[in-house]
């Protein structure tokens, strides 16, 4: 019945196309039904090629099945159900076909077994979900999905550059591992990086996902930047480069996310936060560390929905997602807080939840291969996540001072989309062994050993008595109303000034020259006319009409002549 | 007006148990440490106490510099609200106005 070769984006387009002319109840069942349908078809499909074909004189692998891509590939079929439910009460064709189309792009680039298929779908991914960011209707998520529009196709254009040098150069185009070696392993790196929020190419993903639907934004956090991490994790695993810039990228957004007031932006802050775990993981090149790295990427998207999804219900049911403006949540929307509070705990990695068991692996290997100041930055930067995604956003929304909102929990179908997400992060947590034999190299590792829990454990209570205290002290910085600026400051604000600056410099004296020009023309005219004056003049005077016909006459006749010689 | 059901944490007594089942927490895995043998892979684990102190030290200096980066990098709410105007000319006006009326509940926000 399911034919092998049948890629398993396919489904997805294909009921992206059904979505577009079902309506109502019939466009829900198909949205239910197709990331289910793919992933018991993807289930029984064992590792190898499917498909390939020549193109020009280059051999194309659009489908290819490996242990890497079947591990995202499991996680974006997750996270397509786990988004469709959390979205069944939107009507709004332009999200929901957008939706699909951009995880069947996200699975379709994991398969992608050439650099040229990955650039088609890199596009594809951008280009669908900034439609998830314009279906919020304002002028902001406009201009912001315009930004995030223009930086994810520059990202793609640079890919394609790269793809073609290193065609040229290597004369293949499969998608193996590349290296920072050659022009082209460097402009790959840089397309990847921009899709990974490396620091300062991150500010897209900070500018943009808040701005995007409630629902809209949980789809967005599942897919684009783990479709880098795993291009990453094919292509560069071992560069040592990526310990450092991952180690920056845990790092640095933990300050702004501290003070940062949109609690969306928090989280879209601790995004950053956990792709850096996975980047230091594939720069270490280890099996445990490439396992940790995929491993994390793998929890990351289940968990960081649950808290995109919780935040979104509080948007979705409140209209305000500002911490300056929330609080005392817990009392209307009981069921989120918990469910939030559970998704908090898998991102600080408590034991227990998914977080611990993929975690511990990426600092094990850190430590084991000698990284021992990146390490401590780990250390750090897990103390970090912890307090601001793991406390700060269920604190500021559902406890703090009580903000007089009184609401309810959302609609089922989102309780059911986050408790599906709930339970897979303790599951995960709970038994780990499930989740490491889908991972790309068996390594035997076990988190739950003495030493790990206990120094997790300490570190997690420690930075909550940190909170605490700095709280009683009135030490912590409140949530204001505010914006933070960070690196699209540059282009959003920096760089328009300095062009309106110099293009207002080059007006004026373009204005300046051309009035000279006017001026001179005018002069030169006038004198013209002057010189015009009087019934002297060539320009006026007048001649009889005869003297006109017998210059035509004149004229026809030396065209005659001239025929009878020509 | 207040003839809703008091909640959990209405009551300060709730929050000081919670406060001290934390504080308990805290001086239990502390003394955990000088139980239980650790592997050690890093000098710095050697210290007493390592991942403790290290967990409270590193969580107040970096609320402690972050709020020192406030003071560089904070605008005023509005600060980037004047961009893209030109395409919005229209409901740019209609925008402002529903801004204020936002109510508790409403569900427009996903259009």
């Amino acid at each position: 019945m399911w034919m092998l070769e049948l890629p398993p984006f396919v489904p997805f387009y294909i009921g992206a196309l059904i979505a577009l002319m079902s309506r109502g109840m019939l466009r829900a069942a198909i949205m239910l039904a197709i990331p289910v349908l793919s992933a018991i078809h993807l289930w029984m499909v064992p590792e190898g090629v499917y498909l390939q074909f020549a193109f020009l004189d280059y051999q194309l692998i659009p489908y290819r099945v490996d242990k890497l891509s079947l591990l995202f590939a499991y996680v974006f079929h997750i996270a397509a159900f786990i988004g469709v439910v959390y979205s069944l009460h939107v009507r709004d064709t332009v999200q929901q076909v957008a939706a699909m189309l951009y995880a069947g792009s996200g699975i379709g680039a994991v398969f992608a077994g050439d650099l040229l298929t990955l650039f088609v779908f890199w596009e594809m991914l951008a280009v669908t979900s900034v439609f998830l960011i314009w279906a919020r209707g304002t002028r902001r998520s406009y201009v912001a999905g315009m930004r995030y529009l223009i930086i994810q196709v520059l990202s793609g254009v640079i890919l394609l550059i790269g793809t073609l040098f290193y065609g040229a150069e290597n004369g293949t185009l499969e998608f193996g591992y590349i290296g920072l070696e050659g022009i082209s392993g460097w402009l790959i790196f840089l397309a990847f990086g921009i899709k990974c929020a490396f620091p300062v190419l991150h500010s897209w993903l900070t500018d943009a996902y808040p701005e995007g639907t409630p629902t809209g934004t949980v789809f967005l956090s599942a897919f684009t930047t783990k479709v880098a991490v795993y291009s990453l994790a094919r292509g560069y695993p071992g560069t040592e480069l990526l310990v450092y810039i991952g180690a920056t990228m845990a790092c640095f957004p933990i300050f702004m996310a501290v003070v940062e007031n949109d609690l969306r932006r928090v989280l879209a802050y601790s995004l950053i936060n956990q792709v850096g775990f996975m980047v230091v993981g594939i720069g270490i090149g280890t099996a445990l560390a490439i396992n940790g790295a995929v491993a994390h990427a793998f929890n990351d998207v289940i968990f960081k929905g649950l808290l995109f999804m919780s935040m979104g219900a509080v948007l979705h049911m409140t209209g305000r997602i500002n911490g300056s403006e929330l609080g005392g949540l817990y009392k209307t929307m009981p069921k989120t807080t918990i469910l939030c509070i559970v998704g908090a705990a898998s991102i600080s990695a408590f034991p227990l939840f998914s977080g611990f068991v993929s975690k511990s692996m990426v600092m094990t290997a850190a430590l084991e291969n000698d990284y021992g100041w990146i390490w401590l930055a780990l250390l750090f930067a897990s103390a970090g996540v912890f307090h601001h995604a793991g406390i700060k956003i269920p604190y500021f929304a559902f406890f703090a001072h009580d903000s007089g909102i009184r609401t309810s929990d959302p609609p089922t179908n989102m309780l059911i989309a986050m408790s599906i997400a709930a339970v897979l992060c303790i599951a995960i947590g709970v038994y780990p062994s499930a989740l490491y034999s889908l991972l790309p190299y068996d390594t035997g590792y076990n988190p739950y050993d003495a030493t790990h829990v206990l120094a997790q454990t300490q570190l997690l209570f420690f930075s909550a008595l940190a909170f605490v205290w700095l709280n009683l002290r009135g030490l912590y910085p409140p949530e204001l109303p505010s914006t933070h600026l960070d690196v699209d400051w540059f282009y959003r604000r920096v760089f328009p000034a300095a062009a309106r600056g110099v293009f207002s410099v080059i007006w004026s004296v373009d204005s300046r020259i051309r009035q000279a020009i006017w001026l001179k023309l005018d002069s030169f005219l006038g004198h013209l006319a002057l010189r015009g004056e009087g019934p002297s003049n060539l320009l006026s005077r007048t001649r009889p009409l005869g003297s006109m016909v017998m210059w035509v006459a004149v004229l026809l006749a030396s065209y005659l002549l001239l025929s009878f010689i020509g | 007006m207040r003839n809703e059901k008091d909640h959990i944490f209405d009551n300060p007594r709730n929050v000081k148990r919670v406060l001290h089942a934390l504080y308990g927490c805290c001086v239990f895995l502390f003394v955990l440490d000088f139980v239980i043998h650790r592997h050690i892979y890093h000098s710095w684990e050697n210290l007493w106490g390592f991942y403790a102190i290290y967990g409270f030290v590193g969580c107040v200096v970096l609320v402690l510099v972050a709020k020192w980066i406030r003071k560089f990098i904070m605008r005023p709410e509005d600060y980037y609200n004047g961009e893209g105007r030109a395409e919005f000319e229209d409901n740019a006006e209609e925008e402002l106005s529903t801004k204020d009326k936002v109510t508790i509940g409403d569900h427009d926000v996903d259009a």
